[in-house]
């Protein structure tokens, strides 16, 4: 029983943690030119 | 283009692999670029040692060559924010990026200028944000920089607007995100809940499983489910109902009926099929939102291009460039030759042709002398005039057409969605059938609770989920695919008028006809080349319609060019002009004013006169047209005899000459009344009523704004075949849409008795729901790829 509530926690700690990756980089405008950031990559200096 | 290039350029023949090192366009034999303006370029470029931009851009040959031009001057300044830090904050539209090498040079130079802070470019947008503190310059500076390098800067001026829709589609994306986030994870709990039904699982399991997905849906779909809330919250509220009605009453019945299990530890629990639902209508509306933001994010780019500022005569002579609307009353303004008038007016000074046709889609130019009327979108096909604008109000010609656009629209109603017409009769038939079943149940002595339990299954298992996606998942795909092909979608439900449509009413000048004029007559060969290395010099209609006869000229060297009157160049054996009549000293009869008259030293003036042309798939597409079985008219405000040229050309019979814009409304209202569903196809001012009018409506891109503004669709391009596949498109979603709502009308009837006998368990009703949205997708996908026919 006990496991089975520590799992829980642990998949929704990672789950909820990607979802707050995935929410912070679309406050960052991550994805608004997403046609430059593929070719933007070749150019790195 | 390179043949007709040797033909008419014999000097040149032969020597089509000398590409200009800068632009890459045919060049002199033996020199390393086209003109003067790539020459430059490349000495910046160089300079700056950029030089990896030449090795890793690909140029691509269909658009428009990287080659400097003279530049329409924009005011800047009202467009500039000052940011709190005392930098100054700017974004303007880039007109030429065609690969990754061109931001990175962009972006590089400016990066090298002092003082600049931020200097990004957006290759999905093609906008550029430039952020510099005041040692860097003026703007006017920065953006010469730029344009010097061959590329168009115009500033941004929809900053709002786009800002708005950007924010929505935001709010979208992270509610998808949310819901996503919830479905996977209580699916995942839920998968665990019905295993533990076979496998044995304790109740104070099931109990932790339930709390622990009420604890992820519930403020998920608090969170979540806000656009479906407010959209049914605005439909009751004004007495109408839609899909999102039935959605949330779904979603929330099924959310509060879980909780109310959970609490009292029951087996079933329906939370998952709440959030799954959410969870792929979102999907449907993000893609919805952004398809359409597209299309109208690149007419608006279009228009920005496009329209230019005007030349704002100051008390002391000197000029200003002023945006259109900061034009006050009674103010001066210079329209020189080729130029596209700006504002309404009355010609102060000097006597001209007018090129009326986007106005009255007349094509004769009509004569201006000082005291006519002028209007907003004529263009200026001789010498310079000045023109004090007129009241701006109620008796411009703009605001009479607003006038007439905001009738028509009334008139022909609010055209009501596919979806909508469903949602209508859907709502009432489930809700009753649901009352029925909790009826029926407590009529056979079934306990009060348990009936209702009944009745909530009914609404669950017909929760509109794949009937919520029919429409919006065909819509998306054919919105995606008319954009692929150059048609801008800008109105949601123009796909469903559009496939209903019986007649198609065209306009003439700029519809059926080339938007540009193009050359008549056969003048000498070596006029015409010498005529033509000016004229590239220059980006007038005139000169480009003089270019274009002759495939393709590179500018000559030291071609001066004299704002509004013409172009010269200085030789050793004297000088060459090209311009108006005034301008080159010919003496010239009234009908060849317009046009344009060439000079050489030695010889007697040559003119180049200029007519429109049909489209070149014109008679095609009408006849294709016409075995859809849609009939066919011409609706035009010129004059009889070119209309008549056009219609017998093209083999239309039903054609109707010099149309006033209140006479073509007026038809399209009677074909209206008498029963005909109208497509129509307009560019000029004088149509857009007519397109506000129709059933649905059509623009190419080079109409006037506000034609573009009000119809249903753009289309790009020279061939008028896009109207022809926008209804083959049309037509086929149509026909997806039917089926879709067809599998989703059969689905639920299908499961209904089962859910009204009180058969379905949750595992069921998430499945079902699963499979008949992913089976509308499916069905959906279909249109991708699908060509005309």
């Amino acid at each position: 029983m006990n496991v089975i509530l520590w799992l829980i926690i642990a998949s929704l700690s990672v789950a909820g943690g990607g979802l707050a990756v995935f929410l912070w980089s679309l406050r960052a405008g991550q994805y608004e030119d997403l046609k430059g950031a593929s070719e933007r990559i070749l150019y790195d200096e | 283009m390179s043949t007709t290039y040797a033909d008419t350029a014999p000097a040149f023949a032969g020597t089509q692999a000398a590409a200009c090192r800068h632009c890459g366009e045919p060049c002199p034999p033996g020199a390393l670029f086209c003109c003067t303006g790539c020459t430059a370029a490349f000495e910046i470029i160089d300079g700056l040692g950029l030089d990896l931009y030449y090795q890793r851009r690909q140029l691509d040959p269909t658009q428009r060559p990287p080659r400097p031009q003279q530049q329409q001057r924009y005011d800047l300044q009202s467009h500039i924010r000052t940011r709190p830090d005392g930098a100054s904050e700017l974004l303007l539209t880039v007109d030429g990026v065609q690969c990754g090498a061109c931001v990175w040079l962009i972006e590089q130079m400016l990066g090298r200028e002092p003082g600049i802070v931020v200097a990004r470019v957006n290759m999905t947008t093609c906008r550029l944000r430039l952020v510099w503190q005041p040692e860097a310059g003026s703007a006017e500076r920065l953006v010469d920089l730029v344009e010097r390098l061959g590329y168009r800067l115009v500033p941004f001026g929809a900053e709002r607007q786009a800002t708005e829709t950007d924010r929505t589609e935001r709010a979208l994306v992270r509610a998808l995100a949310v819901a996503g986030f919830a479905a996977g994870n209580v699916m995942l709990l839920s998968i665990g809940i019905w295993a533990g039904l076979t496998e044995g699982m304790g109740p104070a399991t099931r109990s932790l499983l339930h709390w622990v997905s009420a604890l992820l849906a519930l403020p998920a779909i608090a969170y979540a489910g806000q656009p479906f809330f407010r959209s049914a919250w605005h439909a009751l509220s004004h007495r109408r109902t839609n899909m999102d009605v039935p959605i949330s009453v779904g979603v929330l019945l099924v959310t509060s009926l879980s909780l109310v299990e959970t609490i009292n530890g029951s087996t079933h629990t329906y939370f998952d099929s709440a959030v799954t639902l959410l969870f792929f209508l979102l999907i449907g509306r993000v893609l919805d939102q952004r398809a359409r933001g597209r299309a109208r994010e690149t007419v608006s780019r279009f228009l920005a291009l496009r329209g230019g500022d005007v030349a704002v005569i100051a008390e002391d002579g000197t000029l200003l460039r002023r945006q259109q609307r900061e034009v006050a009353p009674g103010d001066n303004v210079l329209v020189g030759m080729g130029e596209r008038i700006g504002v309404d007016g009355v010609v102060a000074h000097g006597e001209t042709l007018l090129d009326t046709s986007l106005v009255t889609g007349e094509i004769a130019p009509e004569p201006a002398k000082p005291g006519g009327r002028v209007f907003a979108g004529m263009v200026n096909l001789g010498p310079a005039i000045t023109i004090t604008t007129r009241a701006t109000g109620s008796a411009t010609l703009l605001a009479e057409m607003a006038r007439l656009i905001e009738a028509a629209e009334d008139r022909r109603g609010r055209h009501v969605a596919l979806a909508d017409r469903v949602a209508r009769w859907y709502t009432p038939v489930v809700h009753t059938a649901a009352l029925l079943t909790c009826l029926a149940w407590i009529a056979t002595g079934l306990p009060v609770g348990e009936a209702l339990l009944i009745a909530s299954a009914v609404l669950i298992i017909t929760c509109p989920c794949a009937l919520a996606l029919a429409v919006p998942a065909a819509q998306v795909i054919a919105t995606g695919e008319l954009l692929r092909q150059g048609i801008l979608l800008k109105s949601g439900t123009a796909l469903e008028r559009l496939a209903e449509i019986d007649m198609v009413v065209f306009d003439k000048t700029g519809t059926l006809t080339e938007p540009d004029l193009s050359l008549v007559g056969a003048p000498p060969p070596d006029d015409l080349r010498i005529a033509a290395s000016l004229a590239a010099a220059s980006r007038h209609p005139l000169t480009r319609a003089l270019v274009a006869s002759t495939g393709g000229a590179m500018p000559a060297d030291g071609v001066i060019e004299h704002q509004g009157e013409g172009l010269s160049r200085m030789a050793a054996d004297g000088e060459t002009r090209l311009g108006s009549a005034a301008f080159i000293g010919a003496d010239a009869a009234a009908d060849t004013l317009a046009g344009l008259w060439l000079r050489r030293p030695g010889h007697t003036p040559v003119h180049f006169a200029f007519a429109e042309t049909a489209r070149p798939d014109a008679p095609v597409v009408i006849a294709l047209l016409r075995a859809m079985g849609l009939s066919i008219r011409l609706l035009s405000g010129d004059r009889e005899g070119p209309v008549h040229r056009i219609a017998a050309q093209l083999g239309i019979d039903d054609w109707q000459s010099g149309c006033l814009p209140k006479v073509k409304l007026a038809s399209i209202e009677a074909l209206a009344q008498a029963g005909h569903k109208v497509l129509m196809v307009g560019d000029g001012l004088n149509d857009a009523p007519c397109l506000a009018a129709a059933h649905a409506s059509m623009s190419p891109a080079s109409a006037a704004d506000l034609s573009q503004t009000t119809a249903d669709l753009v289309f790009q391009g020279r061939a008028l075949s896009p109207v022809l596949r926008a209804i083959a498109v049309a037509r086929s979603t149509r026909a997806v849409m039917r089926q879709n709502i067809a599998l989703a009308v059969v689905y639920n009837i299908l499961a209904m008795p089962v859910a009204a006998s009180g058969l379905v368990t949750p595992w069921l009703a998430a499945a079902a729901m699963s499979g008949s949205s992913l089976l509308v997708m499916a069905n959906s996908l279909r249109l991708r790829g699908q060509r005309a026919g």
